[in-house]
């Protein structure tokens, strides 16, 4: 080995390459300011879009036989059924892709593109109702869609999708799927169930508490922990919830802010409680017989909507409207909800279920009737009323400001 | 084209790849990066140039703690590597006889499997009722609510496991170097074991340990992996806060202008460990 490993290449390393006069040479041509002033990164913000822009972007697109899907991880059962289904009846093939992790590294991994006004070669994508939504709309990224393209949407979809604060009149995007994030605990280490976010907050589960990283998310529970409705909550309200989450952290109740690595934790149990997504608790349970549970505090917990939109400058737009449109085929909608178990937005997919489940028998019988049943994937009226919205940010300076308050608080 | 033309370009010539490499893909990235971190604004109404020099004072004053930290994480997990590795690096030069391709074949190993997974690996192997925790909780070694994850000793802990073979092979070339019959010339002399180390076997390689320390403490001191996977509330490195200024926030600005403060922070620091250390005879005795 110590034939292949030069020694001259490590002893380089060591060794000083430029002399003083090169380096102020270096730094003569770094200061150059008009290199440094020529950089920028450019932005502009569009109007919101009107009648007349709708009539004017779908003019003269027609039908091109092709879509390209960009979706997360675990949101389609993998033999793609509901495609293949779309493909046959439709003569459009689609290249579903599963590409987007977060919603702000996929924005900036878009971003440069859709500025230059360039496709991304993806005619269709979810991404979370939030501050990147906020922003591809502010930007005049995404495509104003053409209701008249969207017949099963229009006679299918729940009453309250079609009013979502941050698209109402779903001027820009359709709901794929929704879910709520609320309160799990691991019943082999906590066996009375935990009701209130006060157990957040419990020193019996000191040192045991899982919260999520993401600002909008721990924020909300802050607010929610603290009465308000994190959707019409003001920048005062913002700070007495950081407040509230600091002297959590402080007391060490915390054991870590996660990501999504939260359901590992919580399933080995290195915490006990935790902030959760609804779904993942279920596929959790389903694919490695935890026992987790999933709960929402009685004070309220979040929804929030992973919406299909279209970006402006995407080659198939008229072909990726077909495909959204048909997502709200109930007998479609039925089909991904049994595999993902998130809520969807089609409240006459859980009749297709019930009568599904009617038919089958064994343990498939079991799990439908269990789906159609489950009031995380069909929310009742009394469930939807204790469930709130994210924060609307009407300027950056809103939304930095919230930042400023929460985030010291995962980062210290 | 005559021969002594054609000679004095050649060098020239011969930078030419690497050179252009290097302008393309570092100095522009690099000044664009400076520029940006003196400019102001948003990703939605974009960002201009206004010599906003305060993006430094910002950074500075908020992430003080985490920079300090990330020092600290990474000095001390350099010592740690140096103290570890460099027995490893000795046994494997003076002792490992005609297995030493294989026994350096070992060390760099785990470098086959991703960084990231590796660090996942120790979460795994860590956790709380673990393999590891589990069975000591079950005899009553340790107590219930005893746990090594979300600990600054994890995350110290994994910086200098995985920045390890950085520090092992900058040792191990050093020591190879080292001349047998100078250690016995010590002996000939009367230098007892301990005096022929300190006194010869040492001094002759603290050119490795430099670039050992040079090229794991860079890194170790800038890491947010471990932070992040293996670290619990108070234990953020400023790697963590460039990352999520950038890819969260999308404040561009202040990202850049932190990561040129941590670059200026560990320019300083080494050359002040340089100066502290002599290095231009290190570099003198390194180069005979």
């Amino acid at each position: 080995m110590n034939e292949q490993i030069d020694p001259a290449l490590l002893r380089g390393l060591t060794q000083s390459r430029y002399d003083r006069r090169d380096i102020v040479k270096m730094f003569g041509a770094l200061g150059a300011g008009a290199a440094l002033a020529a950089c920028g990164v450019t932005g502009k913000k569009a109007a919101p879009a009107q009648q007349s822009d709708v009539r004017k972007y779908w003019a003269g697109k027609t039908k091109g036989g092709h879509v390209d899907f960009a979706n997360w991880p675990l949101y389609m059962d993998p033999k793609h059924p509901e495609l293949k289904k779309f493909t046959q009846q439709t003569g459009i093939s689609v290249t579903y892709s599963e590409v987007i992790q977060d919603n702000p590294s996929w924005f900036a991994k878009i971003q440069p593109q859709l500025a230059a006004g360039q496709s991304i070669n993806y005619d269709l994508m979810v991404v979370t109702n939030g501050i990147v939504f906020t922003e591809l709309v502010e930007l005049g990224f995404l495509a104003p869609l053409d209701h008249a393209k969207l017949p099963n949407f229009t006679k299918n979809a729940g009453v309250q999708y079609k009013t979502e604060s941050y698209d109402p009149g779903n001027v820009y995007s359709i709901p794929w799927a929704s879910g709520m994030t609320g309160i799990a605990y691991n019943s082999k280490y906590i066996t009375t169930p935990p009701t209130s976010m006060a157990d957040l907050w419990n020193p019996k589960y000191k040192g045991k508490v899982g919260m999520m990283a993401e600002p909008e998310e721990l924020g909300n529970f802050g607010l929610i922990a603290l009465g308000v409705n994190p959707e019409t909550s003001t920048p005062d309200d913002w700070t007495k919830a950081a407040a509230k989450l600091k002297s959590q952290r402080d007391q060490g109740l915390v054991r870590k802010y996660y990501d999504q690595d939260y359901i590992k934790a919580l399933s080995s149990g290195d915490t006990w409680i935790s902030m959760a997504w609804s779904g993942d608790i279920f596929q959790q349970n389903l694919a490695e017989h935890t026992q987790l549970k999933f709960i929402i505090p009685q004070e309220g917990a979040t929804i929030w909507t992973d919406n299909m939109m279209i970006p402006k400058t995407a080659a198939h737009p008229v072909d990726a409207i077909t495909l959204m449109d048909f997502f709200y085929d109930p007998a479609i909608a039925a089909s991904l909800t049994e595999y993902i178990n998130y809520v969807t937005a089609v409240p006459g997919a859980q009749q297709v279920i019930q009568s599904a489940a009617a038919q089958a028998s064994g343990s498939d019988k079991k799990t439908l009737e269990q789906v159609a049943a489950s009031s995380l994937v069909f929310p009742a009226a009394a469930d939807y009323a204790k469930l709130k919205h994210f924060p609307a940010f009407k300027t950056n300076q809103e939304k930095q400001q919230y930042l400023s308050l929460i985030q010291p608080i995962t980062q210290s | 084209m005559s021969a002594r033309l054609r000679a004095r370009l050649a060098p020239y010539a011969l930078l030419l790849p690497g050179g252009l490499w290097l302008t393309i893909f570092f100095v522009v990235p690099l000044v664009a990066m400076l520029s940006l971190s003196l400019q102001q604004g948003d990703v939605v109404s974009g960002f201009s140039m206004t010599w906003h020099w305060q993006n430094f004072t910002d950074g500075i004053s908020k992430y003080h703690n985490q920079i300090i930290r990330s020092l600290w994480y990474g000095g001390l997990s350099t010592v740690l590597q140096i103290v570890i590795g460099y027995p490893v690096a000795y046994w494997i030069a003076f002792r490992g006889g005609n297995r030493k391709s294989f026994f350096l074949f070992l060390l760099l190993l785990p470098f086959f499997v991703s960084f990231v997974l590796r660090t996942i690996s120790w979460q795994f192997f860590l956790s709380d009722n673990g393999i590891l925790l589990g069975p000591l909780k079950n005899i009553g070694l340790v107590s219930e609510h005893f746990h090594i994850l979300a600990t600054p000793y994890a995350v110290v802990g994994g910086l200098t496991y995985n920045y390890l073979p950085f520090m092992v092979l900058p040792l191990y070339v050093a020591l190879e170097r080292v001349d047998n019959r100078v250690v016995e010339a010590a002996h000939d002399l009367y230098a007892n074991r301990v005096q022929t180390f300190r006194k010869v076997v040492f001094p002759l390689t603290l050119p490795g340990v430099f670039a050992g320390v040079l090229i794991s403490f860079v890194p170790a001191a800038a890491d947010y992996v471990n932070a992040s996977i293996l670290g619990g509330t108070q234990n953020t490195m400023i790697g963590n806060i460039i990352q999520n200024e950038y890819l969260i926030n999308q404040t561009y600005p202040e990202a850049s202008a932190l990561s040129f403060t941590l670059m200026a922070v560990l320019l300083v620091g080494i050359f002040i460990y340089a100066r502290a250390l002599g290095t231009e005879e290190v570099l003198e005795a390194a180069a005979q």
